[in-house]
């Protein structure tokens, strides 16, 4: 098996929960209600942790260490999806993309946890379970507000507009992506993406919430080869501030 | 006088959960294997409960201060995701801890663990099933937010995993 698909594997997973964990992070004190605070903040733990289990598996593989790989590269080394690189907007806009990530990244877990390559097996065994509470919270919320006010549902609907030609781009293909498949250790986009409209459907529809045409938009692609928007860096320059000014540094 | 896998078990007792005081490492269900080899070294094995759980490096440097107290110098803690961890894994003795804590212990389950079990939380201080899941996410990865429709009271379960 080819090394390298299986590193790009690594770090598209990797670092769209580092990213993201870090935009969840932005909750931290500024949530609509304490508990949401708390729900956002709670997610950003486990994906950052989730980030760490991922490069640890890199790491294995001879790159450098997750501390140096999380905090020392520049955007375009990293392999995230433009989705999760967003500025968290209002509040709609970041549980509609939380619904849109994490109905995702349950189904490549749960297809993971099957993987022919071992170490990522295990990973994903154990993080699937920690990955079902996101789910149920973005669900949760998303049936109850996209069945409330009509501004709820305005909003929602604007922010689902605006955020599903970049959620469409977290399927982009690797250029791995036959390698992976028929070597058994992914499923592969074109599964998950399946599997994804299948279940958002299903909890959009208890709602007055309505699935834009997908043949009408143009998936956000670039992510996972290095291309990002403009928000990349300045977050990446936030997040590595301390790691950059001592290296290091013992905690 | 040869140290046995049980010894160090039994040793390993004292230490708890920096969260849950009263409940201990093994009756957490993180320390997964001991093996004492013939030169007396000693190998601790434990998982993750949760992969952001911050104070899972804080557990494994305690594993290694509390045999180094016993005398036990020779000693390899390895942390890994090899035997994951899951909420079954909490031991009896370890539930019945957490309910006398105040904690509502998380519900068995057999191998799928669907919404309705996440939801389903009996209340620690009046063991009423008439409970509401308010968040799954509570004031640390581990556990979840309820309220007993019957004693009206808040309160917190260890989150089935």
């Amino acid at each position: 098996m080819n090394e390298h698909a299986i590193k790009d594997l690594l770090y598209k997973l990797a670092d769209d929960q580092l990213i993201l964990g870090h935009r969840n992070s932005e909750w931290t004190g500024f949530g609509p209600i304490l508990e949401e605070d708390i729900a956002f903040s709670s997610m950003a733990q486990d994906k950052i942790g989730h980030s760490l289990a991922f490069y640890t598996l890199l790491q294995e593989l001879g790159e450098a260490d997750p501390d140096t790989v999380a905090f020392t590269r520049n955007a375009n080394q990293f392999h995230n999806s433009q989705l999760v690189e967003l500025p968290n907007g209002e509040y709609d806009f970041s549980l509609i993309r939380h619904f849109l990530y994490d109905n995702a990244e349950i189904i490549r877990f749960e297809m993971l946890s099957q993987s022919g390559y071992e170490p990522i097996a295990k990973v994903a065994t154990k993080l699937k379970g920690e990955v079902k509470y996101h789910v149920l919270h973005a669900n949760t919320w998303i049936k109850n507000l996209g069945s409330s006010t009509e501004e709820a549902i305005l909003r929602l609907q604007s922010s689902l507009n605006e955020a599903l030609p970049f959620a469409l781009g977290m399927f982009e293909h690797s250029r791995y992506e036959q390698e992976l498949v028929d070597a058994g250790i992914y499923g592969g986009e074109e599964a998950v993406k399946a599997e994804w409209l299948q279940r958002i459907q299903a909890v959009l529809e208890k709602t007055s919430l309505k699935l834009p045409d997908l043949e009408t938009l143009t998936p956000k692609v670039g992510g996972r080869y290095g291309e990002h928007t403009e928000h990349l860096q300045p977050l990446l320059d936030e997040m590595s501030e301390v790691f950059k000014i001592d290296p290091t540094a013992e905690w | 006088m040869s140290l046995t896998k049980e010894d160090i078990l039994t040793l390993l007792e004292e230490v708890k959960d920096p969260e849950i005081p009263v409940l201990s490492l093994v009756d957490l269900g993180v320390i997964t294997d001991v093996e004492v080899s013939g030169d007396e070294h000693v190998t601790v094995r434990m998982t993750p409960t949760f992969a952001g759980c911050p104070a899972m490096d804080y557990m494994r440097k305690d594993v290694e201060r509390t045999l180094e107290k016993h005398g036990i110098s020779k000693h390899t803690v390895i942390m890994s995701f090899d035997k994951p961890w899951d909420s079954n894994k909490i031991s009896e003795k370890g539930r019945q801890h957490l309910k006398e804590f105040g904690l509502a212990p998380p519900p068995k389950y057999n191998m799928v663990l669907d919404l309705d079990i996440l939801e389903y939380a009996t209340c620690p201080y009046c063991n009423s099933e008439n409970t509401t899941m308010r968040t799954p996410f509570g004031p640390t990865l581990c556990r979840s937010m309820h309220y007993c429709n019957d004693c009206r009271q808040m309160f917190e379960q260890f989150k089935p995993l």
